[in-house]
């Protein structure tokens, strides 16, 4: 009897169902080994199938996406309880993912700008999406966007995470070897490295004793050399505050870390663990010079928490601020 | 991200509003400023509360971050003047750190009034007094910080 096995997308961009199909070959093993009982994006399964399970009888769920309606909410507590183990698969899931960046907003000013604002938009009608309206003598509904987003395990108890936006190919398999195999490590794992990318970058090599900067170089601004550490050319890289196990992919392709597969062991804060890190980078104790060289980050919170800031301490915009 | 401009500083003192400010002091300067306003039985505003580091090098953002998660309305980070750290670069770390970590709580919408980074001596009881007192006044005009859920 082959175990079952469902994925599912909450608010996803697609990039962890690619995952799944990335494991190429592999992805015939999986599906010779497993009975996958529901993941929409690939079969014809709906909710209903799902509900006619019984409880905890999908060996595991991978719940992609970030929790940012009530609906992504209520199909994640389903398959919690149709599951016996629920992996969290990718940044989103995990700790909200760029999706996450919508906590600078309040929900209003999210819809006024898509459906209003947007240069790009031409909507007379200010017609914008509603929990409930009437289309042909049919009502409609569409789930109400939670006021905050928030990563999965906000909404149900998380067993797993596979990190990374999206995570790597070799990840995917030995999680999914892990579950089907029974061979799983302490609940809460997180299925990659435990310390830092810096410790398994290529380009540790080529990082000075002694780092400091006189400012920060923007990618658009700089020719970067590609056997050199980044920050040691002046280019934020938060790889020092990034779990690793993605093993150097976009390092590799010459471009510097951007977290996606959140904080190492230890940290629960990453985008506080980079400002503290890349703030000491800073060579002067002049304070202008220091302000001239925090000057060069247009924009730190996005930068440090691009996929986090669901998951941070302070988690989005101080309630009620208006900022023009 | 598409540019911020910047938060209306709009004063509103509620009424009844008591801050609730949460200061750092590093062992070897401020926390004994603090001690020798104390000795010497000078009064400062009940609205602070001291926590002691070995160096304002210590403080974490992550502190800061989680002290006004928890609901501080003002944090507080005094160390020694430049050049006097006991450890000797500490101080200048927290300057790089707190002056980067003032423009993120901006675009968190926490005004930058309401973190403060000061210098305060050991021998410098009154100014200890003096740079808390100002900070709880100025805090209690800010009013108290609204947090999301």
């Amino acid at each position: 009897m082959k175990p079952k096995m469902a994925f599912y997308w909450c608010s996803g961009c697609g990039g962890c169902e690619e995952s799944i199909l990335d494991l190429a070959g592999s992805l015939a093993d999986l599906l010779a080994r497993v009975d996958v009982v529901f993941w929409p994006v690939a079969f014809d399964y709906d909710y209903a199938d799902l509900e006619r399970l019984a409880d905890g009888e999908i060996l595991a769920s991978f719940i992609n996406g970030a929790i940012r309606t009530e609906d992504h909410a209520e199909k994640a507590r389903l398959l919690r309880r149709k599951s016996r183990y629920v992996v969290s698969h990718g940044a989103c899931a995990q700790t909200g993912g760029v999706v996450g960046l919508g906590n600078f907003f309040t929900t209003e000013e999210i819809v006024a700008r898509l459906y209003r604002e947007s240069p790009t938009v031409a909507n007379p009608a200010g017609i914008v999406p509603r929990e409930t309206s009437i289309d042909g003598g049919h009502e409609l509904h569409l789930p109400p966007l939670c006021p905050s987003v928030k990563p999965l395990n906000g909404v149900i108890d998380v067993d797993y995470y596979v990190p990374g936006c999206p995570p790597t190919p070799e990840l995917m398999q030995a999680a999914l070897t892990l579950v089907i195999e029974g061979m799983l490590p302490a609940k809460g794992s997180v299925l990659a490295e435990k310390r830092s990318l810096c410790d398994t970058c290529a380009r540790r090599d080529s990082k000075p004793e002694k780092l400091t900067v006189a400012r920060f170089r923007r990618l658009t601004d700089t020719a970067i050399d590609p056997a050199t550490c980044f920050l040691a050319q002046e280019i934020i890289c938060l790889g020092p505050a990034t779990r690793g196990g993605c093993r150097d992919r976009c390092i590799g392709a010459n471009m510097p870390c951007r977290g996606c597969f959140g904080p190492p062991d230890g940290v629960t804060d990453q985008g506080a663990r980079a400002i503290s890190f890349i703030a000491s980078l800073i060579g002067s104790n002049d304070p202008a010079e220091i302000a001239h060289a925090i000057g060069t980050i247009p924009d730190p919170a996005g930068l440090f928490y691009r996929y986090t800031l669901a998951a941070s301490t302070l988690r989005g915009r101080a309630q009620g601020r208006t900022d023009g | 991200m598409r540019e911020k401009e910047k938060a209306k500083k709009t004063p509103k003192a509620v009424d009844g509003f008591e801050p609730r400010i949460i200061c750092f002091l590093c062992n070897w300067c401020s926390y004994s400023a603090a001690d020798a306003a104390g000795r010497a039985q000078k009064a400062y505003p009940a609205n602070v509360s001291v926590i002691k580091v070995m160096c304002s090098g210590r403080v974490d953002p992550q502190f800061i971050m989680k002290a006004f998660h928890d609901g501080a309305d003002g944090v507080m980070v005094l160390g020694c003047h430049p050049g006097d750290c006991h450890y000797k670069k500490g101080n200048y770390q927290t300057q790089k750190r707190v002056l980067l970590l003032k423009k993120v709580l901006g675009q968190f919408g926490i005004e930058q009034e309401r973190m403060e980074l000061d210098w305060v001596s050991a021998t410098e009881g009154d100014r200890f007094v003096e740079t808390v007192t100002r900070m709880v006044e100025r805090v209690r005009q800010l009013g108290p910080l609204e947090r999301r859920a």
